[in-house]
């Protein structure tokens, strides 16, 4: 621990005045799992899409490793080493799991057209070493035995790990989790909780974690940030978040005004 | 001196005519467009069905003592029933069922369709059509005016505020916007959304009827492929005006009529020879690629990202 | 241990692939040398082969990529012309005139080029093409394959006899016709091949991966304008180097004839066989082009017929009649010899 993974400062964006996020500062370490939480539409989404180059912020700035991100496209962005996951999930569907993790391993994977197409040696020795390197990944997380299946045929919790995976085979740095616990029943959800601890310790990677489930959060996450209509309402470790004032005044709604309730 | 100008007016008034046809058909394209988000490539063969129509049942009213334009009546019932045939019969089945790329491979099917069987029915020669109307030419401070142009964007100009008013003020305008807003979401409101989208077909097809008309006033022929090349001239308009806009069709018409006259009549000169009128076609594509790289949603449209 | 098991797997593959090709080839090497073929089925048999490289190429486009586009035969044209003008060019110069190898030589030459400009092309069409897509893809690809039909149409050096006594709006005449089948057939061969370990590597998965999800792609760390670009220069290549023979084989060319209408028959082969299938391409191409030639009287209804099919192959089979479906060699030489059905059962077994 200890090395400055992720730096924001005064991060910001406005779509037509409105700011979806503004003055957003964050700091991670190596080796730390940090909790981004909020009610809906607080824009924590808003920050990852900030973060991986989906959105160009109109103000402040991002660095990984110290390396100014700003502008760069997504793909830049991931080659760089942030990767992440959706609220919604994105599989290629039609693909099957081994293939899924293949893809995102595409960008260590060296050999070039001509290797290709003419099949040389640098074809086979990389396709199987990265295919071992794939197997291997997804051992972690209990798919090794249904690597041929059809991403799309695998339920639900299990497409979710996927997703997992699929962004570790980027070899990023920082990891961006969106709700990865959203629609699980409390078995997958454990599942999901080692599957994580288990990528922290092999991986040593900084994660940044968007989610509604309060006791995972609660659990896992060495810190806290909050965030309300697009502004940093509070900061701190667990305990401290759980007792904050301003955070259940956003959550359950000060005076008459309504919010929706994380439950 | 004099002479230029009044050619130049006269390119103008061309450039109109052929331009309020075009945005009669686009019309069509972006009203389907709006409520299905489907490019209807057969949308420009239904103007080919028009004016076979014609060119059939003119002599008929002609005998039956009526005015040769009374066959409009049977040209757009007859596209009507053409355009919600091919929407219940092809797109609603392949809608219901398969992705967006197949409805657009759909589309295509339907255009090649129409275009051969007209051709195997009425065969590939192009047979004249009889006169719809003549009117007398008038003559405006030394401008030669032909009635006939007159009246193509007189007519025009009517289909278009009717169809906004349409759109704009009646119950089934409102369906229609509602469909094409969310259409599951239209269904919980008690909308028809199937029907909906039939009535859409119909005034759209209708529409290329009256095109049909007005093209054929101007040039009395029908071929099997009569549509093909017009459809797809209308439908850069279509998308060049804000595709799914009902006035942007009609500015996107508009403008690629002119566009398309004043480029045969002057490139040559203007660039020394260099780009002749033969390249005329090739402009007006070249128009639509600008438009859809700088920007795809039109002249009147809003840009919209997908969400992440 | 699995280093060295999968490409001898693969090895065999390799070998059986070539022993199959090299039968076909001794097939027709025998028909056309006994003369059992006519000049007429030796030309509907180069346009199979014209129409095989069109459509497998497109599947590249349209099944990986799943984007339709309308301007194959633009591409086709640039190959045709550059082709073409190029072996004229070299007759006039008299480099590489004469019978046999000469000849072969300067007509792989000339197709090769119209290739790479067709690719060039390729390269800049779909840089500005590529950030649209579905509806609007095909529509602006259609528009740029217009445009490059009629500047084409309007070349001064590119109709009549070509150069300096070319003719603005006519069809190039004169052409040498030095498509020859032998070597086309190795063209056919070799454009499957590319395509096939195109697809089978992390090049194919990177598309495929683009068309079920871009966003999802490029969160994968795809560059996937790099890769939509390339996918679209592989089809316009391939599309020059058909242009290429089928200049050769014709003898003159009519660039009215290169409209969006024909690149839509390139289009339906692929949707037939199959969206994403090359062994589907094939078998489309092959059967829609030399079905019309066998059925004279059919020829008159085949668009109609097509339409009507092609919209029934929409309603029940949307990804196209083979699907992803890739006819194997191995696979039906293990199943002959009954080695590969066991050994996969026992595996699925222990994997239960």
């Amino acid at each position: 621990m200890g090395e400055l993974i992720l730096q924001a400062k005064h991060l910001g964006i406005s779509f037509g005045g409105l700011k979806a996020v503004d003055d957003f500062n964050i700091e991670i370490k190596a080796g730390e799992l940090v909790g981004l939480i909020g009610p809906n539409g607080a824009g924590k989404t808003t920050v990852f899409n900030l973060l991986t180059g989906v959105y160009a912020p109109t103000e402040g700035a991002f660095f990984l490793c110290g390396e100014k991100m700003n502008g760069k496209k997504t793909h830049q962005v991931v080659q760089s080493g942030i990767a992440r996951t959706f609220q919604n999930i994105r599989l290629f569907k039609s693909m099957t799991v081994l293939e899924n993790v293949m893809v995102a391993y595409g960008m260590s994977i060296k050999y070039k057209i001509p290797g290709a197409i003419f099949r040389m040696g640098s074809y086979f020795k990389e396709e199987a070493e990265y295919r071992e390197k794939a197997l291997d990944l997804l051992k972690i997380f209990d798919l090794d035995d249904k690597a041929d299946y059809i991403a799309d045929n695998l339920p639900y919790g299990q497409q979710r790990k996927l997703e997992i995976a699929r962004a570790l085979a980027t070899g990023m740095k920082l990891l961006l989790l969106d709700e990865p616990a959203a629609g699980m029943n409390p078995t997958e959800t454990a599942d999901l909780l080692r599957c994580i601890n288990i990528i922290r310790e092999r991986f040593g990677i900084a994660i940044l974690l968007i989610e509604h489930d309060m006791s995972l959060v609660m659990k896992i996450c060495e810190r806290i940030v909050v965030i309300d209509y697009g502004v940093t309402i509070a900061q701190g470790l667990p305990e401290e978040i759980a007792s904050n004032q301003r955070v259940i005044a956003a959550y359950l709604g000060a005076d008459e005004e309504e919010e929706d309730v994380p439950c | 001196m004099g002479t230029q100008v009044s050619i130049f007016i006269q390119q103008i008034i061309n450039g109109l005519k052929i331009g309020s046809v075009y945005a009669l058909v686009a019309l069509g394209y972006t009203m389907v467009y709006g409520i299905i988000r489907l490019i209807n490539f057969a949308h420009g063969d239904f103007i080919m069905v028009g004016s076979y129509v014609l060119l059939y049942t003119i002599p008929i009213m002609v005998a039956c003592g009526l005015p040769a334009w009374t066959a409009i009546i049977l040209a757009v019932t007859a596209c009507a029933a053409v355009g919600v045939t091919v929407e219940k019969v092809a797109y609603k089945p392949v809608r219901e069922k398969g992705t967006k790329m197949s409805a657009l491979i759909t589309a295509i099917a339907m255009s090649l369709f129409l275009e051969n069987l007209a051709q195997t029915v009425f065969g590939a020669s192009p047979k004249p059509v009889g006169t719809i109307f003549s009117f007398p030419n008038l003559e405006l401070a030394g401008i030669k005016l032909n009635g006939n142009t007159m009246l193509t964007i007189a007519i025009g100009v009517v289909m278009m505020i009717a169809l906004q008013l349409f759109v704009k003020k009646t119950k089934m305008g409102k369906a229609m916007r509602a469909v094409s807003e969310d259409g599951e979401a239209a269904i919980l409101m008690g909308i028809n959304k199937n029907r909906t989208i039939s009535i859409t077909f119909a005034i759209g097809s209708a529409l290329a009827a009256v095109a049909s008309l007005m093209y054929c006033a101007s040039y009395p022929q029908a071929t099997p492929t009569l549509g093909s090349m017009l459809g797809l001239k209308a439908f850069i308009a279509a998308v060049l005006g804000g595709i799914g806009i009902i006035p942007g069709a009609m500015l996107g018409g508009i403008v690629v009529g002119l566009v398309e006259s004043l480029t045969k009549a002057y490139i040559g000169t203007l660039t020394g020879g260099v780009i002749t009128s033969a390249f005329s076609d090739a402009i007006v594509f070249g128009i639509l690629i600008v438009v859809l790289i700088v920007k795809p949603s039109g002249i009147l449209g809003k840009n919209v990202g997908e969400k992440v | 241990m699995i280093d060295v098991k999968i490409p001898k797997e693969k090895k065999k593959g390799m070998i059986i692939n070539l022993a199959g090709v090299l039968l076909l080839f001794g097939v027709l090497v025998v028909l056309c040398e006994t003369g059992m073929l006519s000049n007429y089925i030796k030309g509907i048999l180069m346009v199979c082969g014209i129409a095989v490289i069109m459509a497998c190429s497109l599947n590249i486009t349209v099944g990986y990529m799943g984007q339709i586009a309308l301007g194959d035969c633009g591409f086709m044209a640039i190959g045709a012309y550059t082709a073409a003008l190029i072996t004229k060019a070299m007759e006039s110069g008299g480099i590489l005139v004469g019978a046999g190898a000469p000849n072969t030589l300067r007509f792989l030459i000339g197709t090769l080029a119209g290739g790479i400009l067709a690719a060039v092309f390729g390269v800049l069409v779909g840089i500005p093409a590529l950030r649209l897509r579905g509806d609007y893809l095909a529509i602006i690809t259609l528009g740029f394959g217009e445009i490059i039909r009629v500047i084409i149409q309007n070349l001064k050096f590119a109709g009549g006899k070509g150069f300096s006594e070319g003719q603005a709006g006519q069809a190039l005449i004169g052409i040498n016709r030095l498509a020859d089948l032998y070597v086309v057939f190795w063209i056919v061969v070799l454009t499957v091949v590319i395509l096939f370990t195109f697809v089978r590597s992390k090049y194919g998965r990177a598309i495929i991966a683009i068309r079920n999800d871009d966003i999802a792609a490029g969160a994968s760390g795809l560059n996937t304008t790099f890769y939509k670009v390339l996918a679209f220069t592989v089809s316009a290549f391939f599309a020059g180097i058909a242009g290429g023979i089928f200049a050769h084989y014709i003898g003159s060319l009519n660039a009215a004839s290169f409209g969006w209408l024909k690149s839509t028959e390139y289009v339906i082969m692929v949707v037939f066989g199959g969206m994403g299938s090359l062994t589907g391409s094939i078998i489309a191409a092959v059967v829609l082009s030399a079905l019309p030639e066998a059925l004279r009287s059919f020829s008159e209804y085949r668009m109609l017929v097509y339409s009507v099919a092609l919209v029934l192959v929409m309603i029940f089979k949307p990804t196209g009649l083979l699907g992803t479906y890739e006819f194997s060699l191995l696979r039906l030489f293990n199943r002959i010899t009954g080695k590969s059905g066991k050994k996969l059962a026992d595996k699925k077994q222990e994997v239960k």
